[in-house]
């Protein structure tokens, strides 16, 4: 129930506005805390665990930068509502398992979001539309800031901040931007792209993070290494890495209107079609073609729907969502229908 | 032709093998059992494995016992294991998490070959908790100390029905407050300049 409210909200990645925001969907810091001896997550007893969680829940809401924001146990909320969060990128897949000690704080307009008892004992993420690493960084530090102040936090002076896996060691950062890139995908030179990205010590994933498919054209790309350089250097490699994806996209772009106009044409109008006649739709398919109508909006071949609109069905569109909408369990057929009737409203702005 | 093992209708184009109770068994699957498979093998293989692959190449130091370094910069272990929580560098290869934040001293020598693999550094240049931050928490933790104990006599107090000395208690508690409150504003303030 608690949750309902964010379904009238558009969370603040998904805006589309901010830079490059013609590719890049959204910017994301994320930072891992523990406190200092005090078992980590997966090790420490449920007496422990509820002890860590009842004092991270009072040091999370006083900060002042979550003034106004939504504390959600998990243990109080269903498997959809569970879901649901998961799918606007609020939690992840790992605070959903073992519910009874795990909490999400999630801050207004949805930029922060504070994960309790994950992995590590903290784990703060700040979300951006567009290209904008910069200003996650900016206000996860604040955060950082604010909560140093009231706990103390494991660290060690060779090491940095220790963390339960040592592959998050140090600064406990991990930045990603999220890219839509279509025409890569289509010029088949995503491959080659993405191999130079793992060559350079960045990941590549797919809209759902860890293990999940390129759906949508949609890719995740962060850093690996988070000992050894300082956070500012960690994002500035990264963006300078993004940079050249987008104009790689940009340049294949370019050159998909310039050789093979009516084909690429063809490809987004038919979409759109598909999408507005639709009856019956499945989440695959739906991301696929929302994938077409996005790069039509982004190319200003259609003008018709704006790119918030396109972000948000991206989302809406997804299974709990659709629960979320109708207030009630839906069979995957009967979201195969729901997901058609809610693009064509959509899409004819109704 | 191959016949998938699982449904026994399609060609089967995958072939598994799996390791079940020191039982090799060869599998072979269509794509689409292969593809409902695959959640389970996927399990098998997590950043577990990846650690412990990393672990092993040091010549299986891992699994011999923790020496403390002689700095006295080590944390307590004592026969690979670490005193605080009770973790062992084997529990820690099997899960590839660790136990507790004095694990990185207990498996000091282990862990900073792991983490210059993992990174390829082992100094930490990035954000520090600053003195600044440590000296208010020692403030802070000394004021949140007093309010509790403030509002634990508070209680006492009002069950013995001493209404003079809860009173004072009260009152306490709320400088309290108020003096925690301001350390946080203040503190902020200097943030922002």
């Amino acid at each position: 129930m608690k949750v309902d409210a964010l379904l009238k909200q558009t969370c603040e990645w998904l805006r589309g506005t901010g830079p490059n925001s013609d590719i890049v969907m959204s910017s994301r810091i994320r930072i891992a805390r523990n406190l200092d001896k005090v078992p980590f997550s997966h090790w420490a007893s449920k007496k422990q665990e509820k002890e860590t969680l009842e004092l991270l829940e009072g040091s999370v809401l006083g900060a002042d930068l979550m003034k106004g924001s939504l504390l959600v146990r998990m243990s109080e909320i269903d498997d959809v509502d569970k879901q649901f969060l998961l799918e606007r990128h609020l939690i992840s897949r790992e605070l959903m398992v073992r519910p009874e000690s795990k909490t999400a704080v999630v801050g207004d307009k949805e930029i922060i979001s504070v994960m309790i008892n994950e992995e590590d004992h903290l784990r703060v993420q700040v979300m951006q539309s567009g290209f904008n690493l910069q200003e996650c960084w900016r206000i996860a530090s604040r955060l950082d800031d604010m909560l140093h102040k009231k706990l103390k936090f494991a660290y060690h002076n060779d090491w940095g901040y220790l963390t339960a896996c040592p592959t998050n060691t140090g600064t406990g950062l991990r930045a990603s931007v999220m890219l839509h890139l279509p025409s890569l995908v289509m010029t088949k030179q995503i491959t080659r792209v993405l191999q130079a990205i793992t060559k350079l010590g960045m990941t590549a994933r797919g809209l759902y993070g860890e293990g999940t498919e390129a759906e949508g054209n949609f890719f995740q790309i962060s850093n690996q290494i988070t000992l050894g350089s300082a956070e500012e250097d960690i994002i500035d490699n990264l963006e300078r890495i993004i940079r050249q994806v987008i104009g790689h996209e940009e340049n294949a772009r370019k050159t998909l209107m310039k050789q093979n106009r009516e084909i690429l044409q063809d490809k987004i109008w038919r979409s759109n079609g598909t999408l507005k006649s639709a009856h019956i739709i499945n989440t695959k398919e739906t991301l696929t073609l929302l994938s077409m109508v996005r790069l039509g909006v982004d190319m200003g071949l259609i003008s018709d729907i704006d790119r918030r609109a396109v972000n948000e069905l991206f989302i809406l569109t997804q299974p709990a969502h659709l629960q979320k909408i109708e207030a009630r369990i839906l069979s995957s057929a009967q979201r195969d229908i729901k997901r058609a009737n809610l693009i064509r409203r959509r899409l004819e702005g109704k | 032709m191959n016949l998938c093992d699982e449904c026994g209708k399609n060609k089967a184009t995958v072939h598994l093998t799996e390791i079940v109770n020191d039982q090799i068994t060869k599998l072979n699957l269509c794509e689409e059992c292969a593809k409902k498979k695959g959640s389970d093998v996927e399990q098998h293989f997590g950043i577990a494995d990846l650690l412990s692959a990393l672990s092993d190449v040091e010549g299986g130091q891992p699994s011999q016992p923790q020496v403390p370094a002689a700095t006295g910069s080590s944390g307590p272990a004592v026969k690979n294991k670490c005193m605080a929580c009770g973790l062992t560098y084997e529990d820690f290869k099997k899960v590839g998490r660790l136990g507790c934040s004095e694990c990185y001293g207990a498996f000091k020598v282990s862990l900073a070959p792991l983490l210059k693999r993992i990174h390829g550094a082992v100094l930490h240049t990035g954000k520090s908790p600053s003195p600044m931050s440590l000296k208010e928490l020692k403030v802070n933790t000394k004021l949140y100390d007093e309010l509790d104990a403030a509002k634990a006599d508070l209680l006492k107090a009002v069950k013995k029905e001493e209404f003079e000395e809860a009173a004072a208690l009260r009152d306490k508690i709320k400088f309290l407050e108020k003096k925690l409150k301001d350390a946080g504003k203040e503190s902020l303030g200097g943030h922002k300049a």
